[in-house]
């Protein structure tokens, strides 16, 4: 299948190197810590942060450092054909380790000990690179909830398809059967979290991926940081200034 | 940019974005560098030297910021102030928490801390003012005095390494509480205060506002209306001894019967206080009374005031005192230029009195510029430094 016009636009109208458009809100729910939205093109993610609290299961407890969970779930709604999942789906369970230890990467847990923090994040609608906008979603949401944090974490997807490095996957791209390549770095750190593929690619192509993957996070870091900036201008300047 | 968890029409979304957009401008005095994100740079005099702060880390020699929110430096102290979040506890706040666990000689006490607050058996009074060792029935008892899901308020007594804090009873005015509401909202939003006892005296409702974001709203207590006058230390503790018997969380305030125009009274101040939070606004005395009263004009119904509607005219009234207040501000740089005018190429240090009408107390207000005239000479000038 051809993904690429000879134009060089793909199936969406996109170019090779370009990312889908992004929308965030943050402060969606209004019972949690910290909530927020996170959306790349059809791909929408909901994620909702409680804590740090008391530890809910005393012997996990530690003494030292924050517990942090994650849960991570599909609405039925979320895809093309209608289903349930259920709780012993591997798929969520794999998804679900690999936003908590992306998280508690990020997270400062040694300021917060024996308490926990619960992350629940959950796919609205999918259409590829959900692990991708998960986790933008969770750094949100934890920002939103003033955990204190090392930098910023933020994620993106790309793949290599009829021999061309291409950015932020969507759905039938992702089924095209080539290469995903998930990354997940902190910006201001230049370090990376979570690199995770599936499948074999040549070395030299390995880097151009990364390095496009690596780059689209970069963009995506820039409008998180926006976000959160006029969140909390927004919120600072409705209470006030400190001092007359 | 979503706070506001109300269904809103087109027109009300519109008088909201630009209420907003007034109170913004109004509220003015922050420089946008105040701001940070997670991982962002904090600009420091590395020649003079710094300290680290909370919400702050060290990264290659750069200050980098931990949290979002507002940078604040005191001297070489640089620090990061998070907004919406969890309760930072300090030694004396008055907090109102839920009982979540009884357990040997403590309470565990939800105050949406990062952990549950302790309360140890040894720091409450017993009922009847009793001073004496704690023994094993008292132990035994303990459900007697609060059992789980009890409200109650305290105050902070230590805070421990390991972030856990243990509270305090020891007075009158804390225990059980009763017969109210409990509402929560960010504690960013409530100011520590001298006083977080407040008695609404002409709606008969009293108002407890936790430094932890909760706020406690129910009816003036029979005994208290007269002890806790919030007048002088030593009028106080007379009236605590007359009234030992029947202080709050004693069996007599149970059966106290509370009428509907006070239940509803209660509902519209709970009410008042849901909208502040959601708007974002401070929460203190005055702007509950204020809104209150908005409530009143406006005719509607308590429930009417979690709705959509009241919510965009209460940011509508605060714009319209922001800029009310703002047009003070305003005047004083007028006077200030005014002042610097006249002195030839010699500026002083102007003081402005300054009333903020709504808050009733009177601040000063001081624009810099270099000082030439000391305190002193603005004292004995009578208070106003005089330009050459």
């Amino acid at each position: 299948m051809d993904f690429l016009s000879p134009e060089g636009l793909r199936l969406d109208g996109r170019r090779a190197l370009e990312l889908r458009q992004l929308q965030a809100e943050v402060g969606v729910v209004e019972k949690a810590d910290g909530s927020a939205t996170f959306e790349m093109g059809n791909t929408k993610v909901i994620a909702v942060v409680y804590g740090p609290r008391e530890v809910q299961n005393r012997n996990q407890q530690q003494h030292d450092q924050a517990l942090v969970r994650c849960e991570y779930s599909m609405a039925s709604f979320s895809t093309g054909d209608r289903r349930r999942r259920g709780k012993g789906d591997r798929r969520a369970t794999e998804l679900s380790l690999v936003i908590r230890q992306t998280m508690e990467a990020a997270i400062l847990t040694n300021l917060l000990p024996r308490s926990q923090i619960d992350i629940f994040v959950q796919v609205l609608q999918a259409d590829g690179g959900t692990r991708a906008c998960c986790i933008n979603a969770a750094t949100l949401a934890l920002a939103d909830a003033g955990i204190p944090m090392r930098d910023i974490i933020v994620s993106c997807a790309a793949g290599y398809l009829n021999s061309t490095p291409i950015l932020d996957l969507n759905y039938l791209e992702d089924s095209g059967g080539g290469p995903d390549l998930t990354v997940a770095l902190f910006p201001k750190l230049n370090k990376v979290s979570l690199l995770q593929m599936d499948s074999k690619i040549p070395i030299d192509v390995f880097e151009k991926v990364m390095s496009l993957a690596s780059e689209g996070a970069r963009t995506v870091a820039q409008f998180i940081k926006e976000t959160l900036m006029e969140n909390t201008t927004q919120l600072a300047l409705a209470k006030g200034p400190p001092k007359f | 940019m979503k706070r506001t968890h109300f269904r809103l029409s087109p027109s009300q979304k519109q008088r909201l974005s630009q209420a907003q957009e007034r109170c913004r401008a109004a509220a003015g005095g922050f420089q946008a560098s105040a701001f940070v994100n997670v991982g962002d740079t904090i600009p420091v005099d590395y020649d003079n030297g710094f300290l680290r702060g909370h919400g702050t880390q060290l990264v290659e020699g750069q200050l980098l910021a931990t949290v979002c929110g507002v940078v604040e430096r005191v001297n070489k102290l640089i620090s990061v102030r998070p907004l919406r979040a969890r309760y930072n506890p300090e030694t004396g706040d008055v907090v109102v928490g839920r009982i979540t666990e009884v357990a040997p000689k403590r309470w565990k006490v939800d105050v949406n801390s990062r952990q549950d607050a302790q309360l140890l058996l040894s720091a409450v009074n017993l009922p009847g003012g009793i001073q004496r060792r704690r023994t094993a029935t008292d132990e035994l008892n303990m459900r007697d005095l609060f059992t789980e899901n009890d409200v109650i308020s305290a105050e902070v007594q230590t805070l421990h390494q390991d972030g856990s804090l243990h509270l305090h009873t020891r007075s009158l005015k804390y225990g059980k509480l009763e017969n109210g509401q409990l509402v929560k909202v960010s504690p960013y939003l409530i100011k520590r205060l001298k006083q977080h006892f407040h008695q609404l005296k002409q709606y008969g409702v009293q108002l407890i506002l936790g430094c932890n974001g909760y706020v406690w709203i129910s009816a003036i207590p029979p005994s208290s209306s007269e002890i806790v006058a919030i007048q002088p230390a030593t009028n106080q503790r007379a009236a605590e001894s007359e009234s030992r018997e029947t202080g709050a969380g004693t069996p007599e305030a149970q059966n106290v019967e509370i009428t509907r125009d006070l239940r509803e009274r209660i509902c519209r101040i709970a009410n008042a206080v849901r909208v502040l939070g959601a708007c974002g606004f401070m929460i203190h005395p005055d702007s509950i009374v204020d809104t209150y009263e908005a409530s009143l004009t406006s005719g509607i119904e308590p429930k009417q005031m979690i709705s959509g509607e009241f919510h965009v005219r209460t940011v509508e009234r605060e714009a319209d005192q922001r800029s009310k207040k703002g047009s003070f501000k305003g005047s004083a740089r007028h006077l200030y230029k005014a002042v610097a005018a006249r002195g030839d190429d010699q500026h002083h240090q102007v003081y402005v009195q300054v009333s903020i009408s709504r808050s009733g107390s009177t601040r000063e207000l001081c624009i810099n510029g270099p000082v030439t005239s000391s305190s002193a000479d603005r004292h004995s000038a009578g208070g106003w430094p005089h330009p050459t």
